[in-house]
């Protein structure tokens, strides 16, 4: 006896998402932090719009891309120790031996990571219109920027349960925190690559793919619709999402080998 | 043996690197239906066989067909066949015990009432109904046991594997458990693979008991059958004064050969004469005695027999249990 595809994938994102809700302290995490981390940005460094040639009115609308990026590093990061977790405690184990296909287990934790980017997205630009950010692309541009948010969390999780996989380890997935952070902050998050003075930050900043993530979804907060900006990051998310989920199918291959 | 069997397993051996032979070379039937206790102390290679009969481990060497499947060939089949609730119960502790069987239920392939259905059936059957929907990060340790062995039943298996089921459980979850294994076998006609440290255990619920120690199988028999191996009873005599102990350790003597015994105390195996010759030999001498007990053989003096050493305290700390 064996469930179809769909069925399963179904009931490990239901788990997923059961975990989450059940843990208010990950969700205050998730939707806290960035916000407090934008709103500390935004108004500390206010002065930065005043910049020549800096394209936003407000550092506001500029730093607003911040949290959602953020968001979708710390829900990934919360689902590849949570797979972790499950490798360390037995419960891979016990997975393991029902008829479950591996591809469903990723797919559920994929599912879990894509409601909680998808209720962070809807959080981050509610608070964000009352804090007086203006989306030039309008109700359609958000919904865009949660699609494209989804999809950077996509792959970021990827990468998480590449992580969880390879290590079994939650300390090893959690302990990669701060390299991705670090990533982040190595783009243009913080000002535009234009305006970055070093050439040697400039330059990682141009070969970082976070940088057009960002830009993506900064182009429809400060811009409206540009349609470059935003195909190439969407083209940056859609090839790490690419790239991380087939490491991790590999990775998982090798697990459960 | 039929595609619904038991378990066949012919010198099935697994070396861990840089570490020991874990399981160095072991054989044996289990039929339908039966209740097989692998018996021996830590690190004897218990887990490590449970390891490889679940398909969670590959074998070095050797087969196994479980169910009349190959363990390594057949995973899938073999998977589909057997429940197992392996040595620590792996739960999600944001979960409550009704999401686990719905999870495994799904998992299974269930259909959605079914799945309903027979989640109730088995939370009430462990005694688990009243706390379904409490997290199980709040359950005890019988609970989370008992839930364990839940979800293992869920797909209705033919063949099930417990590794260690009351390892840390109190004596009244003890029972609990050991009856619903026992009804499993009789009444559903389950076949049980169980390990177990624990003597009594093995004693109680299993049919046939195959003692294993340092990865070798060193007996393996019904536990009347192993333990009449043994054959003779022991006799132990404290002597109400110490100093007469060398005294009744000579007048014992008589009766068998003296075997290791409580501090204080004398103990030997009979090899002629009962527990009647015994008394008449110390009243004859005038020794007077305070305590007189005949033991019956237990499996622990079979593994002694076997190994050289007593069951309590032989686990191997060293050594690997995958």
């Amino acid at each position: 006896m064996g469930s179809s595809l769909p069925v399963q994938v179904a009931a490990l994102a239901q788990r997923s998402v059961l975990r989450t809700v059940r843990q208010p302290a990950v969700i205050i995490s998730a939707l806290l932090f960035p916000m407090m981390f934008f709103s500390i940005n935004a108004y500390g460094l206010d002065a930065a719009a005043r910049l020549p040639g800096f394209p936003a009115d407000t550092y506001l609308d500029f730093a607003f891309a911040f949290p959602l990026i953020q968001a979708s590093l710390f829900g990934a990061i919360t689902a590849g120790a949570d797979l972790a977790r499950d490798i360390e405690s037995g419960f891979f184990d016990r997975l393991k031996l029902t008829p479950m296909r591996p591809v469903s287990l990723l797919l559920g934790m994929l599912g879990g990571i894509l409601a909680l980017g998808l209720l962070q997205g809807v959080v981050f630009l509610a608070i964000g219109t009352l804090m007086g950010v203006d989306v030039r692309s309008g109700l359609l541009g958000m919904v865009v920027i949660v699609f494209l948010m989804m999809l950077v969390a996509l792959g970021f999780g990827g990468i998480g349960a590449i992580l969880a996989l390879r290590t079994g380890s939650v300390e090893a997935v959690e302990s990669a925190f701060p390299l991705f952070f670090v990533a982040i902050f190595m783009s243009s998050i913080n000002l535009p690559r234009n305006l970055i003075e070093a050439d040697w930050f400039r330059f990682i900043a141009t070969i970082n793919p976070i940088s057009y993530l960002v830009e993506g979804i900064r182009s429809l907060v400060i811009t409206g619709w540009d349609a470059r900006t935003l195909a190439i990051g969407f083209a940056c998310a859609a090839a790490i999402v690419v790239v991380a989920l087939a490491g991790a199918a590999a990775s998982l291959r090798t697990r459960v080998a | 043996m039929g595609r619904r069997g038991g378990i066949e397993v012919e010198n099935l051996v697994r070396v861990f690197r840089k570490g020991p032979r874990a399981v160095d070379g072991i054989s044996l039937a289990v039929e339908p239906g039966e209740i097989y206790g692998f018996l021996g102390p830590n690190g004897a290679g218990k887990s490590t066989t449970v390891l490889m009969l679940t398909t969670l481990l590959p074998p070095t060497s050797g087969t196994a067909r479980v169910a009349g499947y190959d363990v390594v060939k057949e995973g899938p089949q073999v998977r589909a066949t057997i429940g197992a609730a392996l040595q620590e119960a792996a739960l999600d502790q944001f979960l409550t015990g009704r999401d686990h069987l719905h999870l495994q239920g799904a998992l299974h392939g269930l259909p959605r009432l079914e799945r309903r259905k027979r989640g109730e059936e088995l939370l009430q059957r462990v005694g688990l109904s009243e706390a379904a929907d409490r997290k199980v990060r709040g359950y005890s340790g019988g609970m989370k046991r008992r839930l364990d062995l839940a979800l293992a039943l869920v797909h209705r298996p033919s063949i099930l594997f417990l590794d260690e089921p009351t390892t840390g459980l109190d004596p009244q979850s003890r029972s609990a458990l050991w009856a619903e294994v026992s009804r499993l076998a009789r009444e559903d006609g389950v076949t049980v693979f169980l390990t177990t440290q624990y003597l009594e255990e093995a004693d109680v619920l299993a049919d046939r008991v195959g003692i294993i120690d340092h990865g070798h199988i060193v007996a393996e028999d019904t536990p009347e059958a192993l333990k009449a191996e043994i054959g003779r009873p022991s006799v132990e005599a404290t002597p109400m004064d110490p100093k007469e102990r060398d005294a009744v350790a000579r007048a014992l003597g008589r009766f068998g050969e003296e075997i290791p015994a409580q501090p204080g105390a004398v103990s030997v195996r009979l090899d002629r004469g009962d527990l009647a010759d015994v008394v008449r030999a110390l009243d004859a001498e005038d020794l007077k005695v305070s305590n007189l007990r005949l033991d019956e053989p237990s499996l622990n003096d079979v593994f002694l027999e076997k190994t050289g050493r007593s069951l309590e305290g032989a686990g191997d700390p060293e050594a690997e249990e995958a």
